[in-house]
């Protein structure tokens, strides 16, 4: 398994580059007139990262993640959702590389193939991380107005919690 | 976005104060910044070199052939697209499906330029760029493999176990939150949004 997934990368720029070779293209052109394009788009996203980032990292300083893990309680645990589990809920689609250390920690604390790991391993890994997302690609276009997004994706990812944690039971016991 | 990212300084601030943990916040907020910096410059060398193949890719005429595959998919999702927004919208889905989440950012922020160039009020999501931001927030992976590899490391005795899990969930929420999508366009549409 993981000798296809390793696979796969290569593979992908070997056919794009050798269609391209075929066809005649001028590869090396092309190529830097697209990673110059590449700088830009960084740059462009800078400030929409920095500011996400910014409202999260004080968000959970200042306790009030705790908070509102704490105050949804009543819901999750009405739910069956295991208490382990809220923290990653509640932090995946706000910080990737927070629901990853939380996620990690997580497989410390319970071991990777009890109920709670696998659960957890299925919820991290069928979800994005939905504001950074919105964040990156409205910012880099300068548009305020995402209408009804961030409600379509968290209904996406609550979703993906109920039917992770259902699957799991079904699949694991 | 603007109402979530006011909304948690204030709460962020307010709180902090009924807990005194004004240092830690003052100090997350440096530390954040720095981090954002840094992940843009971490994401620089992978956002050039992909986009740099993504030109390749569309000059040799790969995109099109690719995109024609994903026709039964594109034309299910979104209304009236082009030739190039369809192009580079596969180009992205096929990333995020083989899970290039490196390359998935670039072709993504591709698609949702060329996506931008076809709408006619600049500062408003079209209804086809919340069907795709969404669409990229589900994540249809055939491999997961961070959480894979995470696995392994955590001393998994079968980190793919998971596998057929991940992919029926992703599936299931990918149709659920796309469907969602859908019913929110035709009821918030733009024509009757703009009072």
């Amino acid at each position: 398994m993981s000798y296809f997934s390793n696979l796969v990368l290569p593979l992908f720029i070997f056919i794009i580059i050798m269609y391209a070779f075929f066809k005649k293209c001028d590869i090396f052109s092309e190529f830097i007139t697209g990673a110059s394009q590449g700088v830009k788009s960084t740059f462009n996203i800078l400030p929409s990262l920095v500011a996400l980032m910014v409202a999260i990292g004080m968000f959970k300083a200042s306790g009030a993640l705790d908070a509102v893990i704490a105050f949804l309680h009543p819901v999750t645990s009405f739910l069956h959702i295991p208490d382990e589990i809220v923290p990653l809920a509640v932090l995946r689609p706000l910080s990737g590389s927070g629901s990853l250390s939380v996620f990690q920690s997580i497989l410390k604390e319970n071991g990777p193939d009890s109920f709670i790991g696998r659960a957890a391993s299925i919820i991290q890994g069928s979800a994005e991380t939905t504001f950074y997302t919105i964040a990156v690609y409205y910012g880099s276009l300068k548009i305020s107005n995402s209408r009804h997004t961030a409600f379509c994706s968290l209904i996406g990812d609550i979703t993906g919690l109920l039917v992770g944690l259902t699957v799991t039971r079904i699949f694991f016991g | 976005m603007k109402l979530l990212f006011t909304f948690m300084i204030i709460i962020s601030v307010l709180t902090s104060i009924i807990t005194n943990k004004t240092t830690e916040i003052t100090n997350s907020l440096i530390e954040s910044s720095r981090s954002a910096v840094e992940l843009s410059i971490s994401l620089l060398g992978m956002m050039c070199f992909w986009s740099g193949i993504m030109q390749v890719a569309k000059s040799s005429g790969f995109t099109k052939i690719l995109s024609r595959f994903f026709k039964p998919l594109t034309k299910l999702l979104f209304k009236n697209l082009s030739g190039e927004e369809s192009d580079a919208i596969t180009m992205n889905m096929s990333a995020n499906f083989l899970g290039l989440g490196n390359a998935a950012t670039p072709f993504g922020l591709n698609a949702m330029e060329k996506l931008h160039k076809s709408s006619l009020i600049k500062d408003t999501a079209t209804d086809n760029m919340i069907t795709f931001v969404v669409l990229n927030t589900c994540s249809i992976q055939l491999i997961p493999t961070t959480v894979a590899v995470l696995r392994q490391n955590a001393g998994s005795q079968n980190p793919m176990e998971i596998l057929p899990a991940v992919i029926i969930t992703s599936l299931i929420t990918a149709f659920v939150a796309l469907t969602v999508t859908k019913i929110c366009n035709r009821l918030f549409s733009l024509k009757r949004s703009r009072k």
